[in-house]
Order: structure tokens, then C-alpha cells, then sequence
């Protein structure tokens, strides 16, 4: 009966779907549907020309009655009360009413859903169509992209083509420049070797030449021969001296191989020590080893017992073979020491091994030992806290009774009085010690005025000489103006005397050396050209420093050693020194000679 | 240091006497004997013609004095100034002139290389040394002076003869495994003779006394090969400087590369880089006295002093003109100090640089960066001590300690008594301005 509606159904379906694509709108499909339907119903019954008159009742429901059957409603067999057929038996009739109603509605939902499925569907068509558009789009891109990558290969493989043919013709060249090379170079060497025959015979020739022609001109001429360097007489030329050479020569070979297979002698010993030790050490680190490790398992310490005998013997006999043959001795060593190391890795791993099983064993261990000492240790700390605040209450009491007693006046006025009397003690000290230190100062600046005093005295003096010296000097000068002139310009001659400051750059130069920081001999004179002494000077003068810590001293030192070596005018050199330091203090004088 | 006043002479020779008492110098066509402590003439000798070379004997007594132009040799005695000696190659012509190491013996090469011409002083007996090779090191003497290996060219093949000095016997003679040799130098110790081929080939070739071959050590092929060999003193290193700019250190026992020094143009690992800085001195108005002015030395002079650079330092390179022949390129100068300890080098075409390098250790101790190219370096033949020149009036000291640069006072000359064999070489190098 289901087939029967959905074929129905899906052919009204249909038409309406064809409707719907031409109204587009499915709302107003909707309506017209619904327009279409109730004039329909209302017609049946304001009509004259209806489907059912009173004369045809029993027609009408006969065929109605087919249509039911046809729509497979058997059951419902709608019969008039009367063979007339003006009443109708209600209850079928609605029965088949009610039946036909249920239909209808039935259909309706599914028209309903098939309207919706409907929507979706085109929905998702159009979704399609734009997506369809859009990939076509695309492949009409790709393929155009296509054509170019095409395009381009093409040209690349143009271009590889030339490439090639170039590279072709490249090499050829390269081979060609080759043999040029090759033939070239053998004809130059040819040539090399045939202009050196030539040379060689020229040589040849001409040394024959010089021969023949008995060069007269060669010839030695000595006074008288001297004797040989080594005081021995000359040898004549015989096979035993021939031999001699050899015997020489083959001894200082000999001698030389020695010396060198002593020193590999010496490095091969050390290696060996080196090895010797490390196997030793190694021998040394397995044993107590063994011996400790003996406790854990029996297997395991009679294993390592043995193995450690083993090992002892191994170290003396390689100690016995390294007096042994070298080849021998060498592999029995490294042989050992493969062994001992293979040991040693294997007891590494043992112990390893034996290590991540105690610590299994503590993990395992670790709630059942603690339990007692935890049980102590808690006990302990308890007992320490109990002290402790007992402790701490004593120190909160003995607060407490300190700050009562504080709160005491006269206490408190007798403890300050203490303290200004001693700090006024300590300020009388004070007060002395200053006294003194002014009156130290008094003496010393009465010294120094004292001084002063006489330094300008001396200077006046000086002065007063220096004046008389110079007329002095002007005096004997004027008549003899040619020779100052010669003095002034043979200064510089090494043997003359050298002018001052010649010596003041040389005396620079001995304290550049001694400073070691210089860069150059030629650094500007030093600025000592100041009128007035300087504090330094003054201090000397006064003897307040002592004259061996001036640099000058040290300086002179050093210039007197370094000019030993210097010939002749040494004399004349000391003297200027001595000038020189003199005249470093007050250099004005000497200074202006020189520019005048 | 000290310096002495300035001596005159010629052609650069001016030479200490090996056992360091006397200084010999040459004028003209005088030879003037002092005494280096006291720097006073102690004779003075006339030869026959300006002198062009001049040679003290091992032993200190004797003097040579080469006249090349005139085929000349004159030999003077320090002991008996009026013994004289005098040798004449006639036309044949002379090209050098040199002692054995006997001081009893001259040997002369003449000119085309035709023969060496061994002349005794002791029985006035001459030999001839046939077909010796012209090339950068054709004659050694072993150190303690009782073999001489002599490169020799015959039939266009290279040969080594080894003469016994003593009386010039020939002891070995053999056959060299080289296109073209270069020259030869023996082991301090004398008993390996190393030789090597000319740059075209890259190849060193190691013979025992006896001739034997005992290595060949080749480091590449196909390019400019070995520009400077030097052993070290204690024998147990060969330092080769080749095109490439680096140095190989060959070992002595099994005769292989040990270590390469490379000279990159950027130092990035060293400890220290020195750079020379120059600058003019501060002169005051009180300075322009006559003296200064008359004197002249110090006025025009720069100062130098050594900055220490921070890593990495980029030292200046002179590329090299490919098609000329000898290009400046490689390590040219090679030179161990006398404990061993350090070798300094030089790569040409970072001329204003010397590399001093850590034996020991095997790394780059220093490097020297100068204003201008390094004429020659040497070391203090007691301590580890390198002086080098420039060709200014400066020298300049580094030590392990640290770097100085010291200003010459005169133009030109200058002694220091402990430093002479040093600063005498430094006096050629700085009067080549």
C-alpha cells in the first residue's frame, strides 16, 4: 500500500517540481496548490453539474466506492441506507472520509519534505556550479602556466645544447693547447739541453784555450807559506788516506745514527715507564678492588682472586721481557696491557652492575631501616626543642627583669657620667699629642726659613762669580773670535771637545735607556732651563733627601758603565759629566752661552 | 744600546771577525782593521784596486780581499801585517772568491762557472774543481768545516760531489734526482745533505754523507715549488718556504711534514700583533738652535713605537704580477734562533711583515707589522732576540718580552759592542736606502 502512495506521491512530486522550476518561488507554489485544491471542493457542491446528484447517489457511490477499492481502502465499502440512496451508512462513509483525510495528509508531509530535500539540493547544485567555474578558471591557469614552463624548457635545453657545443669546442682547444704545451715543453728542454752542450763545450774549449795559451798571469804569490791551521804536516794522496776518509766519514755516521738511536733509545724507555706505570696503577686499582668486593658474592671474589694473580704474574714477566729483545718485549707489553684493560672494563661493568643492585637493595631497604634511628632521631629533636624554648624563656625573664631596672634614674645618670669622663680623658691625649706635632712643625719651618736664607746667600754669591766669570770671559774673548768660531763649528768631531748640549742629549739618552719605555734617541731636551730651583733641588741642596735617590746619580751610573768601551776622550767626556750633573741644578748659565 | 760614531766604507763590507775581537772595514781600496773594544785602527792595509769583496778566516787571522774587475785576490795577516799574499787568476776572469774553512785555503770561481780554483797558502798547490753549477746555493761547507758538497752539472744532469776539506779529496760523487738543482745545504750536525730543485718543481731530496738517498719530500706539483730552505740549529727540523706562502717543517727522523705555517692576510690566532707607528716629534721654538739645525739628524727624523693590535689584523698585500718572472710572492727569507725555539719568516708579498713563530708549540708567536718593507732580519746569535731594518735610521728588537724601535743617532753607522754581529748586518740593511 506504501508503494502505491510514494509512486503517487512522486509523481505529483514531479509535476510540482516542474511547476516550481517554472514559478521559481515556492511559497507561492505553495499557495497556488492550496488555490487550486479548495475552489475544487467548494464547486462539488455549489455546482448543479456536481459529481454527485440525488439521482446518481447510488452511481456516485458505487464509483466511489471502485476508487476505494482501487486506493486499497477494501475495508470501507460505503453503502446507502436506502436502495434510493438518498441517505448514506455515516459510518463507512466517514470511516472512508477519515481514511482518505489521513491520506492526504500523509501525502502533504512527504510533498513537504520532497520540497525541502528540493531546496537543499539546488542550493548545493549552485554551490557546484561556482565551484565548477572557479576550477575551470583554474586549469585554464595551470595549463597556460604550463605551455610557459614548456616554453622555457625548451629554450633551456637550446641553451644546454650551445652550451654543450661550446664546452665541446673548449676542450678540444684545452687539448690542443695541451699538446702546444707538451711539444713546446720538450722542445725547450731539447733546446735547454742542446744550448747547454754547447755551453759546455765552450767551456770546454775555452778552458783548453787557457791552457794551451799557459796563462802567465795565474799564479800565487806568498811571502812565505804558512803552516796549516791544525799544526800537522800535508798528506800525500794515497789509498790509505782514500781509506782513512771513508773509515771518517763512515765514524761520524755512525757516531751520528748512535747519538740518534740513543735519543729514541731514551724516548722508547720513558714510553715504556710511562706504560709500565699505567699498568702497575692499573693492577693496583684491581686488587683492593677484588679484595673489597669479596664480601658480596663468593663466585664473583674467586673469580676476581684469580684473575688478580694472574695479573701480578703477567706484570713480572713483562718486567722480565722488557730487558728482553725489543720486538718480543713490545708485544708481550702491549699484549698485557690489552689484557689488564680488558679486565678493567669488565670489572668496571661488574662494579656498575653490582652498584645498580645496591642501590635496588637500598630502595627496596629503605622503610625498614630508618624506622628505629627515625623513632631516636625524633626523640632527640624533641628533647631540643624542649631546651631550646626553655632557653629562650631564661633569656625573655633576664629581658625583662634588665629592662625594669633600667627604667632606674640614678643608674642611668651615674652610667652617662662614666662615659663623658672617659671620652674627656681620651680628648686630653688627643690635645697633647697635637701640641706636640704643632711644635715639631714650629722647629721645621724655622729650619727651612733658616735655610732659605742661606741658599739665597749662595745664590747671591754665585750670581757675583758667574758675573765675574762671564766678563772675565768677554774680556779674553774679543781678541780671538776666530777660534770660537773654528770650536763652534768641529764640535761634533768625534775626538773634539762636544759642547753642552750634545752632552745633555747623551745624558738623555743613558736615562732613555735606562727607562726602557723610549722609541727614539731624538726626544726633545728635557725642560731644566727654569731660572728659579725647583723643590726638588732645593730639597737636595738642603741635603733633606738623600743624594743616592736622585735619578741623576743612578743615571751617571749607568752612563760611566755603559761608555767604557768608548776610546780616547773618555777623560775628556768625564770631565763634562761632571759639569754636566753640576750644572743640572742651575742650567740657565751654561744654556745661554750656547745660544749666544 | 751604544752607538759608536760613524765609520766611512764601501760597497757595504764591513764584517766583525768571527771570534768578535776585530772589526774589518773597507775604503776604497783600503782595508781597515780596529779593535772592537776600543774601536781604534790596529792596521791598515792597501790593495791593489778598489776592493769588491772582503772575507775573515775562521780563525780570525787572516783577511781576503777580492778584486773582482781585476781577477785579484789579496790575503792579509793580522799576526804579521808585512806577510802578504797575493793571487792572480789571470784572464780567465773571477766571479767569487771565499775561504775554506781551514783558513789555508782560497777557493775562486771563475768566470762562465768554468772551474772552482782551490789555491793553498800552505804549499802554494792549486786544484781544479770541474763543471760547478751556477745557481743559488752551489756550495755548502758541513759546520764543523771538514766536508764541502758542491752542486755540479755534467751532460745536463745534476750532480753532488762531496770533498773531504782536508785535502780536498773527492769523497763521494753522485747522481741527483732533480730537473734542475737550486742548491744544497748540509744538516748542523753534517751528516744530511739537503737539496733542492729549482722553483719550477716542487722537491726536496734528503742524502746521507755516504750519498745515499734517504728521502724525497714533494708537498705539491704543477706550481711554483721551493723559494727558501733552512735547517734548524739543533738539526731536527727543516723549515721549507715555498711559492704557495706557506712553510713546511720537515722532522729528521722520518723525514715528513710535521706542521704547515700558513700567512693568511688576516691574523686571527696569534698572541700578539706589533704594528709600527710613525710619527714626527714635537719640535719647540727652543729646539731651532744652531746645534740642531747644524747637526740636522734629529730634527728630520721620525719616531716610530709599536702599538699592539687587536685580533684580527689585516696586514697589507701586494698582488704580484703574473707574467714576470720571479713574481713577489712566497716565503723568501727563513731563520731559526739560536735556541730553537723560534723561526721568523717572511712572505714577499706582505713585505712589511715578519712572522715569528713558536717552535714549541708549533703556532704563531708574533707577528711585526711595519710602515715599510723589511729589508733583513737576524737573529741575536745568543738569545732569542730578532733585529731586523727597514731601511730607515731605525732598528728594531722584538723579543719574547715585547718590541722596540730604536733610533739611530747618525746617519748610517753605528756599533754596539755585545750586539756587533747583529748590528753590523743591520747597518748594511739600513744603508741600502
Amino acid at each position: 500500500m506504501g508503494e502505491w502512495w510514494t509512486t503517487e506521491a512522486s509523481m505529483e512530486n514531479c509535476e510540482i517540481s516542474s511547476i516550481s522550476h517554472v514559478t521559481m518561488s515556492p511559497s507561492r507554489q505553495n499557495n497556488f496548490v492550496s488555490s487550486y485544491l479548495f475552489p475544487l471542493a467548494k464547486s462539488s457542491y455549489s455546482v448543479i453539474s456536481a459529481f454527485c446528484t440525488e439521482d446518481n447517489v447510488l452511481q456516485c457511490i458505487s464509483y466511489i466506492n471502485q476508487e476505494l477499492a482501487s486506493l486499497g481502502l477494501c475495508s470501507t465499502y460505503i453503502e446507502a441506507t436506502s436502495p434510493e440512496g438518498t441517505g448514506l451508512n455515516a459510518v463507512p462513509a466517514l470511516n472512508a472520509i477519515y481514511e482518505l483525510l489521513q491520506i492526504h495528509r500523509r501525502t502533504m508531509s512527504t510533498v513537504e519534505a520532497l520540497e525541502k530535500e528540493q531546496l537543499k539540493k539546488s542550493s548545493t547544485m549552485e554551490l557546484m556550479q561556482t565551484s565548477n567555474t572557479r576550477l575551470k578558471d583554474q586549469l585554464e591557469l595551470s595549463i597556460r602556466e604550463k605551455s610557459g614552463l614548456h616554453e622555457m624548457e625548451r629554450q633551456l635545453q637550446l641553451k644546454i645544447k650551445t652550451l654543450q657545443s661550446c664546452l665541446k669546442t673548449e676542450k678540444d682547444e684545452v687539448q690542443k693547447l695541451q699538446s702546444i704545451i707538451a711539444s713546446r715543453a720538450s722542445q725547450y728542454s731539447h733546446d735547454a739541453k742542446r744550448k747547454e752542450r754547447e755551453a759546455a763545450k765552450l767551456k770546454e774549449r775555452l778552458s783548453q784555450l787557457l791552457v794551451d795559451r799557459k796563462d802567465k798571469k795565474l799564479a800565487i804569490d806568498v811571502l812565505n807559506c804558512l803552516g796549516r791551521s791544525d799544526g800537522k804536516r800535508g798528506h800525500w794522496k794515497t789509498a790509505k788516506a782514500t781509506a782513512s776518509h771513508e773509515g771518517e766519514m763512515y765514524k761520524s755516521l755512525l757516531s751520528d745514527y748512535e747519538a740518534s738511536q740513543k735519543s729514541l733509545m731514551l724516548e722508547n724507555a720513558e714510553l715504556k715507564k710511562v706504560l709500565q706505570q699505567m699498568k702497575k696503577e692499573m693492577i693496583h686499582i684491581l686488587s683492593p678492588c677484588s679484595s673489597s668486593g669479596r664480601g658480596a658474592t663468593a663466585d664473583d671474589s674467586q673469580e676476581q682472586h684469580h684473575d688478580s694473580d694472574g695479573e701480578e704474574k703477567m706484570g713480572d714477566t713483562s718486567r722480565e721481557t722488557l730487558d728482553q729483545s725489543c720486538e718480543h718485549a713490545r708485544e708481550q707489553l702491549t699484549n698485557s696491557i690489552r689484557q689488564q684493560w680488558r679486565k678493567l672494563r669488565n670489572h668496571v661493568e661488574k662494579l656498575d652492575s653490582q652498584v645498580s643492585q645496591v642501590q635496588n637493595q637500598l630502595e627496596s631497604n629503605k622503610e625498614m631501616i630508618p624506622l628505629e634511628t627515625h623513632e631516636d632521631e625524633m626523640e632527640r629533636m624533641r628533647c631540643e626543642v624542649q631546651q631550646c624554648k626553655e632557653f629562650i624563656h631564661a633569656q625573655q625573664q633576664l629581658l625583662q627583669q634588665q629592662l625594669n631596672t633600667s627604667f632606674d634614674d640614678e643608674t642611668a645618670a651615674l652610667l652617662n657620667d662614666c662615659y663623658t669622663l672617659e671620652e674627656k680623658e681620651r680628648l686630653k691625649e688627643e690635645w697633647k699629642l697635637f701640641e706636640e706635632q704643632k711644635r715639631n712643625f714650629e722647629r721645621e719651618r724655622k729650619n727651612f726659613t733658616e735655610a732659605a736664607i742661606r741658599l739665597g746667600r749662595e745664590k747671591k754669591a754665585f750670581e757675583e762669580d758667574r758675573a765675574s766669570w762671564l766678563k772675565n770671559q768677554f774680556l779674553n774673548m774679543t781678541p780671538f773670535t776666530d777660534r770660537r768660531r773654528c770650536s763652534s763649528s768641529d764640535g761634533h768631531s768625534a775626538l773634539s771637545v762636544r759642547s753642552e748640549p750634545e752632552i745633555r742629549m747623551s745624558s738623555v739618552k743613558a736615562q732613555l735607556a735606562k727607562s726602557s719605555t723610549y722609541t727614539t734617541f731624538s726626544t726633545p731636551r728635557s725642560s731644566q732651563s727654569g731660572a728659579v730651583p725647583s723643590t726638588p733641588e732645593l730639597y737636595r741642596t738642603l741635603r733633606l733627601i738623600p743624594e743616592s735617590s736622585s735619578s741623576r746619580h743612578s743615571n751617571r751610573g749607568l752612563w760611566q758603565e755603559c761608555s767604557t768601551i768608548e776610546d780616547g776622550d773618555n777623560q775628556v767626556k768625564a770631565k763634562h759629566r761632571g759639569r754636566c750633573s753640576d750644572l743640572s741644578i742651575f742650567s740657565m748659565g751654561e744654556d745661554e752661552n750656547s745660544l749666544s | 744600546m751604544n752607538f759608536s760614531e760613524v765609520f766611512k766604507q764601501s760597497n757595504q763590507l764591513c764584517k766583525v771577525s768571527p771570534d768578535g775581537k776585530y772589526l774589518a772595514t773597507c775604503v776604497q781600496y783600503r782595508l781597515v782593521v780596529r779593535d772592537v773594544s776600543t774601536l781604534q785602527i790596529m792596521h791598515l792595509y792597501t790593495c791593489l784596486d778598489q776592493i769588491s769583496h772582503m772575507e775573515w778566516s775562521s780563525d780570525s787571522l787572516f783577511i781576503l780581499c777580492a778584486m773582482y774587475k781585476r781577477g785579484l785576490v789579496q790575503v792579509w795577516s793580522l799576526e804579521q801585517p808585512d806577510w802578504h799574499c797575493k793571487i792572480d787568476e789571470g784572464s780567465i776572469g773571477l766571479v767569487s772568491s771565499r775561504w775554506s774553512p781551514d783558513g789555508r785555503h782560497i777557493l775562486n770561481t771563475t768566470e762562465f762557472h768554468l772551474r772552482i780554483t782551490v789555491w793553498s797558502l800552505c804549499t802554494k798547490a792549486v786544484s781544479y774543481i770541474k763543471y760547478p753549477k751556477a745557481c743559488q746555493k752551489g756550495i755548502d761547507f758541513s759546520r764543523d768545516g771538514s766536508y764541502m758538497a758542491l752542486a755540479e752539472r755534467r751532460d745536463c744532469k745534476d750532480f753532488v760531489s762531496i770533498f773531504v776539506c782536508d785535502d780536498w779529496h773527492l769523497l763521494r760523487h753522485f747522481e741527483t734526482e732533480t730537473q734542475d738543482l737550486a742548491g744544497l745545504e748540509w744538516s748542523p750536525n753534517g751528516c744530511v745533505l739537503a737539496v733542492w730543485d729549482s722553483c719550477l718543481e716542487y722537491k726536496v731530496l734528503l742524502y746521507s754523507l755516504d750519498g745515499r738517498l734517504l728521502s724525497t719530500y714533494s708537498a705539491y706539483e704543477w706550481s711554483l715549488g721551493v723559494k727558501s730552505v733552512s735547517w734548524s740549529p739543533s738539526s731536527q727540523f727543516l723549515a721549507i718556504g715555498s711559492y704557495d706562502e706557506k712553510v713546511r717543517i720537515i722532522n729528521h727522523i722520518t723525514w715528513k711534514k710535521i706542521a704547515q705555517f700558513e700567512h693568511p692576510a688576516t691574523v686571527e690566532s696569534t698572541k700578539t700583533v706589533y704594528k709600527e707607528v710613525e710619527r714626527r716629534p714635537a719640535v719647540g721654538t727652543d729646539e731651532m738652535s744652531l746645534h740642531n739645525i747644524t747637526t740636522g739628524s734629529t730634527l728630520f727624523n721620525t719616531q716610530s713605537k709599536y702599538e699592539i693590535c687587536s685580533l684580527p689584523v689585516q696586514i697589507p698585500v701586494v698582488k704580484p704580477d703574473p707574467d714576470r718572472a720571479n713574481p713577489k710572492i712566497g716565503v723568501s727569507v727563513l731563520a731559526f734562533s739560536s735556541d730553537n725555539h723560534y723561526l721568523a719568516t717572511k712572505n714577499d708579498n706582505m713585505a712589511s711583515a715578519v712572522w715569528v713563530w713558536n717552535m714549541q708549540k708549533m703556532s704563531l708567536e708574533a707577528v711585526l707589522e711595519q710602515t715599510s718593507a723589511v729589508r733583513c732580519f737576524q737573529w741575536d746569535p745568543r738569545h732569542p732576540r730578532l733585529a731586523l731594518c727597514t731601511g730607515n735610521t731605525k732598528l728594531y728588537l722584538w723579543s719574547p718580552g715585547g718590541c722596540v724601535a730604536v733610533q739611530v743617532p747618525t746617519e748610517g753607522n753605528f756599533l754596539g759592542p755585545k750586539l756587533n754581529y747583529i748590528v753590523l748586518r743591520y747597518r748594511k740593511g739600513a744603508e741600502l736606502q
